[in-house]
């Protein structure tokens, strides 16, 4: 009896020498044995010393075995404790009510010493295998309990930063399902400081956490850049680079962005493998799809990203569907799929532009019937409307950037005792980046400023002479120079002065700047130094072409740019 | 260091890294890093991976590599330019003498 553990077996029988016999055979087997007289008796002890194995006789005084069982089965509930009834009586009957009575065996007086040792062994078993379930059952139950309370904070979090930004304006209709997040949807709005709305609909690969975890750099990111004035461009390619790295090859955001200007109406589309969106032309009643052509988010690195839009001039009432593929692949009870014929078919019957929205979930939730959903469902529309309409902040900010320009000028100049220890380059660069149209530009604007106040610096204040560059040598030599007269500097002045305009469509940004040395003969230079093969002169050049014309004033110690934009909303 | 370079083990082959800005403060590095070779290489490849800016003065140190290196006969590659940096190359009309990549 080595495989077996030493049990505590209960052993009730109101006969003595019965029980005597049978406490002395279960005791030889190496067991511990408590027993009882009558039925009563048995259950008290039973309450009492919790034996793994219950051996009771059938026909007792007080309480039968019967009525014992039953008892002792209840106050044992989840726990398997197995009773053997031990009987003389051998009719089919009496040894069916042993069963039905909750008995697991029973066992024929007179004993037989190898069968009893048998189902002892087998019943113990049976017993262990039962309380490793349990065991299991329970750590299942505090598992799920677990993920799910889990799920509950994860989910407060991602409300709080994939808050639904502006997505209560008065021209949006949206429906994502109650689950959705855990399926990796995200749907963020906000309003740009010009007065046009930027959404982003997306659809994560893959289901629960994983998938729900890349919403949050996400919608941060764009709640982070929408509201600063960045173009839709640079918020893709930010969302995507950090995506790219942060995320495991596999996962990443099938997404389509918009950017929609009420002032101008019209809208910017940018679909990464998403199902087409519609544009829907009110007055002809047309549908125009917009395709996915490119990958999804987070998939390329920044530099082979492409973020070139589509465009399109709106009417007011024309309206914008953005689905995920939840609508397409709903399945009816045949497990077809609701696809794109039908959606399409819903927009051809729909009477009523202001119930399309209603026509499609409801002919969604139609087609897949009273069977489980998958509640996978994210639909939004977005309306073309006049500002006012839109919210609040979209006609303060119509009104504002409706009707006036935006006009600053600044002027910072170098003294002698700063030119060795300060380089105002990255400081000018900062101020202009505060220009939410401009920072698209930030290294050509770099490459203008560094190369004008390069000139006015080496050839102006250093009186630098570009002759020394022609050769190997010389282009060593003139770096020495500069080290040597930058140390020595003790008077002249750079005067950086820069004047910034906007207007309806975009903007003009005027550099002057002016040095405090002899200048050169302006009037006979030659442009294009770009095709020389000299080792210099090509920052002129390459300014020229930046800027279209590079003016210079005075006697040569002036030089102007001008450098205009336009926006792309 | 902003400028680093490896010698391929036949000797054949530089290449040379530019981390950070290229402008005039990298020159004196810049041509050590060609100029200091025990063996003059056949092959040269300027790594911009990690390059933000590159400004007039670069221009001109690349030119003077490509002179260094046998100017008609020199055989460079510019290679991994970020687009602000390979805007500047193709303003410049570098492609035309160099094999930018």
């Amino acid at each position: 009896m080595n495989d077996v553990r030493r049990l505590k077996i209960l052993v009730a029988d109101d006969t003595d020498t019965d029980r005597l016999i049978l406490e002395s055979i279960v005791r030889k087997e190496g067991h511990n044995v408590v027993s009882a007289c009558n039925g009563l008796e048995a259950v008290q002890v039973y309450s009492a010393e919790k034996p793994d194995i219950v051996l009771l006789d059938a026909l007792m005084p007080e309480l039968d075995g019967f009525g014992a069982a039953r008892k002792i089965k209840e106050l044992a509930g989840d726990e398997l404790v197995p009773i053997i009834f031990l009987t003389s009586l051998s009719d089919t009957e009496s040894l069916v009510q042993c069963l039905d009575a909750g008995g697991d065996d029973f066992l024929s007086k007179p004993y037989n010493r190898i069968i009893l040792q048998a189902k002892i062994k087998s019943f113990n078993r049976m017993r262990e295998m039962h309380s490793t379930m349990l065991a299991q059952r329970n750590q299942i139950v505090q598992y799920n309990n677990r993920l799910l309370q889990e799920q509950m904070v994860a989910k407060h979090v991602f409300d709080n930063v994939a808050h639904s930004g502006c997505l209560n304006a008065s021209n949006v209709r949206y429906y994502l399902s109650s689950l959705a997040v855990f399926n990796g949807d995200v749907l963020v709005a906000a309003m740009r400081p010009n007065g046009s709305m930027m959404v982003l609909l997306g659809d994560f690969t893959g289901h629960g956490l994983p998938a729900a975890i890349g919403a949050m750099p996400l919608a941060s990111t764009f709640y982070g850049m929408v509201p600063k004035g960045f173009s839709m461009t640079d918020i893709l390619r930010e969302i995507n680079g950090k995506l790219k790295n942060i995320l495991p090859v596999g996962i990443f955001c099938c997404a389509t962005m918009m950017d929609i200007n009420f002032r101008k109406k019209r809208l910017k589309i940018w679909n990464g493998g998403l199902p087409d969106c519609f544009v829907y032309h009110h007055k002809e009643t047309r549908v125009t799809p917009v395709k996915s052509t490119h990958l999804p988010l987070g998939v390329l690195s920044n530099r082979a990203f492409k973020d070139n839009c589509e465009y399109f001039e709106l009417e007011q009432q024309d309206r914008i569907f953005v689905w995920s593929d939840g609508i397409h692949e709903a399945r009816n009870a045949q497990g077809e799929m609701f696809g794109e014929e039908r959606l399409k078919g819903v927009f051809s019957r729909s009477q009523n532009p202001d119930l399309l929205f209603d026509d499609i979930i409801e002919g969604v939730q139609q087609f897949v019937g009273s069977r489980e959903k998958d509640d996978d469902l994210s639909l939004l529309e977005i309306r073309m409307d006049e500002p006012a309409r839109v919210n609040s902040f979209a006609k303060e900010a119509s009104d504002r950037f409706g009707n006036s320009e935006i006009e600053w000028t600044m002027v910072f100049e170098v003294k002698p005792t700063s030119f060795k220890v300060f380089d105002p380059l990255p400081m000018l660069l900062n101020v202009l980046m505060e220009v939410p149209s401009l920072r698209a530009f930030s290294s050509t604007l770099y490459t203008i400023l560094a190369e004008l106040y390069t000139n006015a610096l080496e050839h102006g204040v250093l009186k630098l002479d570009s002759e020394l560059k022609k050769t190997a040598e010389g282009f060593s030599d003139y770096y020495e120079l500069r080290e040597q007269r930058i140390n020595q500097v003790t008077e002249g002045f750079v005067r950086i002065n820069i004047a910034h305009k906007t207007n309806e469509n975009g903007g003009l940004l005027k550099v002057r700047i002016e040095d405090s040395g002899e200048g050169f003969d302006h009037q006979s230079r030659t442009t294009d130094n770009l095709s020389s093969f000299g080792y210099s002169g090509r920052g002129i050049a390459l300014v020229e072409k930046l800027c279209g014309t590079v003016t210079y004033l005075g006697c040569g110690n002036i030089v102007e740019v001008a450098f205009s934009w336009v926006n792309d909303d | 260091m902003a400028i680093t370079s490896t010698v391929s083990p036949d000797g054949n082959q530089v290449t040379i890294y530019i981390q950070g800005r290229f402008d005039f403060s990298s020159h004196q590095e810049f041509r050590g890093a060609y100029e200091k070779l025990a063996q003059a290489p056949a092959h040269y490849r300027v790594d911009l991976q990690g390059t933000s800016y590159l400004d007039s003065s670069a221009l001109g140190m690349l030119l003077l590599l490509r002179d260094y290196a046998g100017g008609e006969q020199s055989n460079i590659q510019i290679v991994n330019c970020a687009p602000d940096v390979k805007k500047i190359l193709l303003i410049s009309n570098f492609e035309q003498l160099f094999d930018i990549q």
